[in-house]
């Protein structure tokens, strides 16, 4: 609440007139800051409709510091007058005084002064005339006592040029009474307090109305990462279709796992540098179960297991090279390895969600990292028609009505499943895609850093909404 | 995925009737292939070099459509329609045969030992009589190009040369001799070289360079030479002058040298059945068969797919014949793909496998998903950082050495972003913070992820940990906030605060952190981690302003 004296002499002066008062008239008659005055004005406009103020603004003159000096002690050019007495002075003394110099010149140009340059002891200045008259204090004074009016346009420009004057702008209020003017105001409340409730004085007080149209304040949370958030409804859905999470923490992988056991051949353009991380250190891979690898061998390069194979020549130096993994199928390939391995085959459901690394030219939806997507269902006799339903049961737990494009499907190769040792009549279906694409189109963002990496905007982060329903909408 | 462009218009000729793009697209589905895009030379040339180069480019319709990387027949117009009249029943499958000159003996391409040391492999074969006009010819010649660039492997497993047969005599020679030894006139030069100064020559030319690299440091070069003498070809760079081939030329001698002889063959194929059409007598070629135990309507399926197949009326058997255009059939199971294409993907009925499993988290990643959720309601943002960094990141930056920091470093990055995989996961958060400073403060980010570390235990020589990390960013450093996290964490992980059983924090020297600022953090005797006020040097080289505190430690030892 603004100064009590000052709203109560306010709303005195309001009573007095008829139309109304300007604020900016209120303060220079009572001689306080304009300010105190508006602040008087907000906090009555806050307590209803005791007075009604409408802005305004106005150009008008002020002196500047300079200004102000010269109105007070004159013209640097007249004070340079003055200071000369009948004898001369000489212009090294003049020089020294703090108006000497501008004054000088101007003084000079006025042909009020003259300089004897021949004057023995150095220049010497004298008076040419009787007396002056300082028009420019006369001017500034006018403008001081609000004249300003009878000063002519070009008048101002000049003293403005002289960065004597200035012209400013001024926000006024015209203040009228309002509908429930009063000069008496009872102080509102702003909030309820303890005390209030204490003593029961709160039924005597009048309350502060709220402003219901502001925002209220952001609570105080931490968020998850609108990525990590679909990754962990990925999850439940898996986990709800009974596949157990496949351990995925091992971004360095062998070719071999990478790319042989899946019955890649060594040529292929995925294993070119182009498109797959190689490894300096370390640079090689050591210790794979060795009958497999002969295995595997085998099947690339003369065929085996009804294939022809590619028929080249393969070798270990290849498949020893360590990678950033291009795909979590090489954690598959692992598994189902490890699956092989078994005393007696047991159907199993397999999925997993992690990086995996392209070395890819980098585009606004392309990264050389990202999440990939994989379930694997391996069982006997698992035909294209289970590939079909299963997938068709997973996009409809994310909420895809229509099919898009987001990932690809099928049945691993026997030349990649028989080596491992799996059984003839065991079939392995699989499908895979990536988290990024989807959550771009689940949140509608077109540039992939906008959402992973450094560079993402935590204001997104923040203003992600829960996903209560389908995990993505397509209609 | 190789993309195939191709001219609509002429496309739709050679099919014999329109289709709507929407029409087209979904033949191209059931086919198993996809049309990517539909767009124009002037299209192309105005998004990569602007509109003012692209004025004067051509409007023509271009459909450009994805096919599977092994079906290296499908890569050409020829090759695309063929494949898709067959299908829609609009042709028979062909059938390549063989055919001898009617004159004379056929064609001999002599390979010598030289060659060994260099390029070891060459194939050939003739395109008789075949009538060329302007668009066969183009295709002809993007065929090879598509073959060179995919199969071929930027010509270092094949290289393909095609010559007019009728201005050389065979037999032909295919030799390896020093480069000083070959001199010839390249296609389209006027002068004679040698292959020393053709190698050089070269150095500067935008398509032939990216190919020099194949055989520059040999001792010897492979060439190719007719009975006179006339040299054919210096496989991979470059053919002659002399041989080169026009719309007029009406016989095709077709040689392909390489280093794997089974791709030469396969591309060999590819050239001689696409084009064979062409040929007065169309469709020539050997063929080879092998048979498949299946149903017998499936044999009119395969037949669609180009596959001639028969019952043979001995049980379910049926045989099914591979023509050489269809080297990707090495198995079984492709020649069941396509039967599966042919009868389309979606008139398969959808069955549920009966397969019952009980699902497992996998426990570490079950203990980051609990441990995220109450990181986040305890106040804490979720960030996610690359795995891949640079190597200042992680040592230069943090006040480290590169050496000790136990990091599996990447041999062929394009930029100095993905020089190593990361090993700590506090430059990711201070990276994060540094690019959202006109957020308010405090920030307060945390991530759970993998870093990695080399580790002689495993196969690879590396292996992942799993980290968690959490910053403080404000006026003040706040290490009180941190600690205080740390306490909350050990809270939900069930580990008390005491020496021994319990956790607790010891001073440390670490050069990330400000002296006296940092401490170990201990869970039952053993370090897993650190928290402290980060050092001024670390704060200005990520370009950050205001005091920080961080934590990180590894959770897998709480599993």
């Amino acid at each position: 609440m603004a100064d009590a004296g000052v709203v109560e002499t306010l709303l005195r002066r309001i009573e007095k007139v008829d139309d109304g008062v300007d604020s900016l008239e209120v303060a220079n008659s009572l001689g306080v800051d304009h300010q105190v005055i508006v602040g008087a004005v907000k906090s009555l406009q806050s307590v209803g409709d005791v007075i009604s103020a409408e802005l305004r603004s106005s150009k008008h003159w002020e002196l500047t510091e300079e200004g102000m000096e010269i109105a007070e002690n004159g013209s640097h050019e007249a004070r340079v007058f003055s200071s000369i007495p009948l004898e001369g002075l000489a212009q090294s003394e003049l020089m020294k005084l703090s108006f000497g110099k501008i004054g000088f010149s101007k003084a000079m140009s006025s042909k009020w002064i003259r300089v004897d340059k021949t004057h023995e002891g150095g220049p010497r200045i004298f008076r040419t005339v009787e007396s002056i008259e300082d028009q420019v204090r006369e001017k500034l004074l006018l403008v001081q006592k609000g004249n300003t009016s009878q000063l002519e346009e070009k008048e101002k420009n000049e003293l403005k040029k002289r960065k004597l004057l200035s012209e400013v702008t001024v926000k006024t209020y015209w203040i009228t009474k309002g509908n429930s003017f009063s000069t008496t105001i009872t102080k509102q409340e702003t909030e309820l307090t303890p005390e209030m409730i204490a003593t029961g004085n709160w039924k005597e007080k009048k309350f502060k109305p709220y402003n219901f149209e502001a925002m209220g304040v952001a609570p105080d949370s931490g968020h998850l990462h609108p990525l990590m958030k679909v990754r962990t409804q990925f999850r439940q859905i898996f986990l709800e279709m009974g596949f157990t999470e496949m351990p995925t923490n091992n971004f360095i992988e062998s070719s071999f796992w990478n790319f042989d056991s899946l019955f890649q051949p060594q040529q292929h353009p995925a294993r070119d540098q182009h498109d797959t991380f190689f490894l300096s250190d370390p640079a090689l891979a050591h210790e794979f179960p060795q009958d497999y690898l002969e295995r595997v061998k085998k099947v690339h390069s003369e065929g085996g297991f009804g294939s022809q194979g590619y028929k080249y020549d393969w070798k270990i130096e290849e498949a020893q090279k360590n990678i950033l993994r291009t795909h979590t199928t090489a954690v598959s390939a692992r598994m189902l390895y490890k699956l092989a391995q078994q005393e007696k085959f047991t159907p199993v459901k397999y999925f997993s969600i992690d990086r995996v690394f392209r070395n890819e030219t980098l585009d606004a939806t392309h990264l050389a990292e990202f999440h990939q997507i994989e379930g694997v269902v391996a069982d006997y006799g698992l035909t294209l028609g289970d590939l079909m339903g299963i997938l068709h049961q997973f996009f409809t737990k994310l909420g895809l009505k229509k099919w898009v494009e987001v990932g690809n499907s099928g049945v691993f190769r026997p030349e990649m499943l028989l080596p491992m040792g799996l059984p003839e009549d065991v079939s392995v279906i699989a499908w895979g895609l990536s988290l990024e694409r989807p959550t771009m189109i689940k949140y509608g963002i077109n540039n992939i850093r906008e959402l992973v990496g450094h560079k993402v905007n935590l204001q997104m982060v923040l203003r992600q909404p829960h996903m209560s329903t389908g995990l993505l909408s397509f209609t | 995925m190789p993309t195939v462009g191709v001219k609509r218009d002429l496309l739709f000729k050679a099919l014999g009737r329109t289709y709507t793009d929407e029409e087209f697209d979904e033949l191209c589905f059931e086919f198993g292939l996809e049309l990517d895009e539909i767009t124009s030379e002037k299209e192309i040339i105005s998004r990569e070099q602007g509109d003012s180069k692209a004025s004067g480019a051509s409007d023509i319709i271009l459909y450009k459509i994805d096919v599977p990387a092994n079906r290296y027949d499908l890569l050409c117009l020829e090759g695309l329609v063929r494949g898709l009249q067959v299908f829609k029943n609009k042709l028979e499958a062909p059938r390549y045969r063989r055919v001898s000159p009617i004159s004379g003996e056929p064609q001999k391409l002599i390979i010598t030992k030289a060659t060994a040391a260099v390029r070891p492999h060459a194939v050939a074969a003739v395109l008789r009589n075949i009538t060329f006009t302007q668009e066969r010819y183009d295709s002809f010649i993007e065929l090879q190009e598509k073959l060179h660039q995919n199969i071929c492997r930027k010509r270092s497993l094949v290289a393909i040369g095609t010559h007019d047969l009728d201005t050389i005599s065979g037999p032909f020679t295919y030799t390896a001799k020093p480069p000083g030894d070959i001199c010839f006139k390249p296609l389209n030069q006027t002068k004679e070289y040698t292959a020393t100064q053709l190698m050089s020559l070269y150095k500067t030319d935008s398509h032939l360079r990216h190919y020099l690299h194949i055989i520059e440091d040999k001792p010897v070069y492979p060439v190719i030479y007719d009975s006179n003498g006339i040299v054919l070809s210096m496989p991979p760079i470059i053919n002659g002058d002399h041989s080169k081939i026009s719309l007029k030329t009406k016989n095709v001698f077709i040689e392909c040298t390489a280093t794997d002889v089974t791709k030469a063959k396969i591309v060999l194929d590819m050239m001689v059945t696409m084009f064979s059409e062409y040929c007065s007598q169309p469709f020539t070629l050997t063929i080879t068969g092998i048979s498949c135990q299946h149903f017998k309507k499936i044999a009119q399926l395969l037949t669609r797919m180009c596959l001639r197949s028969q019952a043979t009326g001995v049980g379910d058997e049926i045989e099914v014949e591979i023509p050489p255009t269809r080297s990707d059939v090495i198995h079984a199971c492709d020649i069941m793909e396509d039967a599966a294409i042919a009868y389309g993907f979606n008139n398969i009925t959808r069955t549920t496998p009966r397969t019952y499993t009980v699902a497992n988290q996998f426990p570490l990643n079950k203990l980051t998903e609990l441990l995220r959720q109450d990181l986040a309601a305890a106040g804490f943002t979720e960030a996610l950082n690359f795995a891949l960094c640079s190597q200042e990141d992680i040592a230069d930056k943090l006040g480290k050495k590169i050496s000790e920091t136990k990091a599996a470093h990447i041999s062929n990055p394009k930029t100095a972003e993905f020089q190593v995989a990361r090993t700590t996961l506090l430059p990711g958060l201070l990276k994060t913070i540094a690019a959202n400073r006109k957020m308010p403060l405090p920030l307060k980010l945390f991530e759970i992820s993998d870093v990695v570390l080399k580790d002689e235990t495993k196969d690879v020589g590396a292996s992942n940990s799993r980290r968690f990390c959490a910053v403080y960013y404000n006026k003040s450093p706040g290490f009180e906030v941190i600690h205080g996290l740390l306490d909350r964490t050990m809270q939900l992980l069930e580990v008390q605060p005491a020496c021994g059983e319990g956790y607790h924090i010891q001073a440390a020297d670490d050069s990330t952190f400000f002296p006296g600022r940092c401490a170990e953090i201990f869970v039952r005797g053993k370090s897993v981690g650190r928290l402290g006020v980060l050092h001024p040097d670390v704060i200005n080289r990520f370009e950050l302003t205001m005091p920080c505190s961080a934590l990180e430690m590894d959770i897998e030892p709480f599993l």
